[in-house]
């Protein structure tokens, strides 16, 4: 395989690192632009598999590196969030196998429901971070991430964007490493028992890891000079170094790879080199700012450029220091609720209903857009079950009466667990109504599965939780599941009655997302067929 | 800098744009270019506007293609030719899907590789290495009606520029 040219996404070059690098493990929740990395490992013949969350993702991780086995964490941006505690006590443990966890940022917000810059949380949680151009180095990253946590013992974050991830560019493979040495358990309470009297001197490790790493970043780390006129030095990272790349071909340009811990020597003495000095980063100044506080003049960008994407003309401006208005680009069509979506009907109730709707994460959030504009709130995973019981909470009761929280089956499994929890233990006055969406598949991301669907990442069937059973068990009132067959009428009035009631409520309601449910009846045959056989097999005698 | 050259595919989700610029970029990096592809994915996917940005040349920076840098801007959906424009360059071709008559293809679905057979023709990739891409990118059961459809792209494409 090495030496072969290959044409392939960021996404699929990470999941390639990781098989040829001997990854044990990948683990990860769904999330554009993060998702087919998991996917394409699996399809390489990697081991790979869904978390219900990206901190359980991580924590499995975790465990797996401890035990010395090379592993692969990965999430979109906003995941990062749900992982960050582990991460920032992970950061003060030894780990034994090299552990990768790719943060995949969406500047520009494609599909998420915020555009932050997760290169803030190297610095916060002191761990280091590599940023790929291309795929090539998405390739060559994910092996160098595994090396440098081996070294350091010390998990690495590859941070990925949307262009990076979803862009095919070409990859020239290197040859499989050696084989690895079989993951074993080794006693080593100080360096992986954080209680204070261990983590103290685990948080004086920590610095002086990132300090040798540091030094190493000065010599040998992966960052690239372009030479170029003295006039104009560009210092850039990620996607945004290919863009300045192309829009100052003239300058000298120096593109930092590991950008936290930085090597600041190099930048300086790149910096005294030119006469000028521009930061070219996409989202927040955290370059620039990380040059300021060291002593380094350096020329950020305009406000204005910290929204959304760069490409080659904002770069342009930018160095142009062009504050002027950009044209606004023409409004293309906006996506919708499938024809035949099953959540058409529950939006449908809802807006007739005239609801208060607290919605989740998922495709169900296209229901804000017309002709339902069924969605009142909207912020994160699982947010819909607290946000609907605080506003249940304080408004005059004819209002709360009408609210309604909205959630997915993924999501729920996910992040809404705990909200039932909440429900079940400070219930509101009115009581309340939480319905879960359930279509069966992890649907906007393109129809992973997870906890609820009874089948793994490779579609292979396993246990699975039952909603309904778990709102029973944790001591919902009203627990009720609609099928399909049910139609817009009859969930409407099952909604109205429960909306009566001063009770605490749950409604399934169950049909598979119309672009899955194809691939969901041949995945349920196959495993019908499997434990046929498997029957059959056993029904033989022995020998 | 060498030149580069950028095509832009765009249209609605559902219509194979993703597809059409996966086929062109394999085709081009057969052609021994170095190519850069990109696009979004996600919320795209749900009917709403796709477009996909493919450009080769002896070496490509950004997978981006600059706003009015476009020298090919191929459109599955008339709806989208207008918000598209920006992107076209001075002097660049714009191959929309009347290129082809009404009816033209047996199967609709055939629209993104009939589209890229119409660019064949100003395009400065090996006919087999298009081909090749296009059995690499589709399933075989495909391959036939998809021959079809790039051979009448390409006809109705030579055809209108000898009109021209």
């Amino acid at each position: 395989m090495s030496g072969e040219r290959l044409l392939m996404s960021g996404d699929d070059a990470v999941a390639l690192a990781a098989l040829h690098a001997g990854v044990r493990l990948g683990t990860g929740y769904p999330g554009t632009p993060s998702t087919e990395i998991l996917e394409t490992f699996d399809r390489l013949g990697g081991r790979a598999q869904w978390s219900p969350n990206e901190k359980v993702a991580l924590e499995v991780g975790m465990g797996t590196a401890f035990a010395g086995a090379r592993t692969l964490v990965t999430m979109k941006h906003v995941g990062l969030n749900v992982a960050a505690d582990p991460l920032f006590t992970a950061a003060y443990t030894d780990i034994e196998g090299g552990l990768v966890l790719v943060s995949a940022d969406d500047p520009g917000m494609a599909s998420s429901q915020n555009e932050q810059d997760n290169r803030h949380y190297a610095r916060a949680a002191a761990l280091p971070m590599l940023e790929p151009i291309d795929s090539q180095q998405a390739y060559d990253f994910t092996w160098l991430g595994l090396e440098i946590s081996e070294r350091w013992k010390i998990p690495v974050i590859l941070r990925l964007t949307t262009r990076v991830c979803h862009s095919k560019t070409a990859v020239v493979p290197r040859d499989s490493a050696d084989e690895m040495a079989e993951p074993r358990f080794e006693r080593d309470i100080p360096a992986r028992v954080m209680i204070p009297a261990y983590a103290k001197p685990a948080h004086h490790r920590l610095r002086q890891k990132l300090a040798e790493i540091a030094d190493w970043n000065e010599q040998d780390g992966p960052n690239r000079l372009d030479e170029g006129k003295a006039e104009l030095g560009i210092v850039a990272t990620g996607i945004a170094a290919v863009h300045a790349r192309e829009a100052a071909p003239e300058a000298r340009q120096l593109t930092i790879g590991l950008t936290y811990p930085l090597p600041l020597d190099r930048i300086r003495a790149f910096a005294e080199g030119v006469e000028r000095l521009v930061v070219v980063e996409e989202g927040d100044p955290v370059l620039v700012d990380a040059l300021r506080a060291a002593g380094i003049p350096a020329e950020g960008k305009p406000e204005m450029y910290r929204f959304g994407e760069l490409n080659v003309e904002r770069v342009r401006r930018i160095l142009a220091g062009d504050t002027s208005p950009e044209p606004i680009p023409p409004k293309g069509k906006p996506p919708e609720l499938c024809q035949g979506c099953s959540h058409r009907t529950v939006f449908q109730a809802l807006r007739d209903l005239d609801c208060i709707v607290a919605g989740d994460i998922g495709c169900y959030t296209l229901g804000v857009l017309p002709p339902f504009s069924a969605m009142d709130t909207c912020v994160c995973m699982g947010a819909s079950i607290g946000v609907g019981l605080g506003m249940r909470h304080v408004l005059p009761e004819d209002q709360a009466r009408r609210v309604v929280s909205v959630i997915g089956d993924s999501t729920f499994v996910h992040s809404g667990i705990t909200g039932i929890a909440e429900m079940v233990y400070n219930p509101p006055a009115t009581g309340h109504l939480v319905l879960i969406l359930d279509n069966g598949t992890t649907a906007m991301t393109g129809q992973q599965e997870h906890p609820g669907t009874g089948r793994l990442l490779d579609h292979s069937p396993t246990g699975k939780i039952s909603f309904e059973a778990l709102a029973e068990s944790m001591g919902v009132q009203n627990v009720h599941v609609v099928e399909s067959s049910a139609g817009e009428e009859g969930l409407k009035t099952l909604i109205a009655e429960l909306l009566a009631k001063p009770e605490t409520s749950l409604v399934v309601t169950r049909q598979p997302c119309v672009l899955a449910a194809p691939k969901i009846r041949f995945y349920e045959k196959a495993a019908a067929e499997q434990l046929a056989a498997e029957k059959g097999c056993a029904a033989e005698p022995a020998g | 800098m060498t030149k580069v050259t950028n095509v832009v595919i765009a249209g609605l989700g559902g219509q194979g744009v993703l597809k059409a610029s996966d086929i062109l970029a394999d085709a081009a990096f057969r052609a021994g270019f170095d190519v850069k592809k990109s696009e979004l994915h996600g919320m795209s996917q749900r009917g709403g506007s796709v477009s996909s940005d493919v450009r080769f040349g002896t070496r490509v920076l950004s997978p981006m293609v600059p706003p009015g840098e476009a020298d090919v801007l191929l459109v599955l959906e008339a709806t989208q030719i207008e918000i598209n424009r920006p992107t076209l360059r001075d002097g660049g071709i714009l191959i929309g899907p009347d290129v082809l008559a009404e009816g033209a293809l047996k199967n609709k679905k055939s629209l993104n590789v009939a589209l890229l057979g119409a660019a064949s023709t100003v395009l400065d990739i090996p006919e087999d290495e298009w081909f090749a891409a296009m059995y690499a990118n589709l399933a075989e059961k495909l391959h036939k009606i998809n021959e079809q459809a790039f051979a009448l792209g390409r006809a109705a494409a030579l055809e209108r520029s000898q009109a021209d």
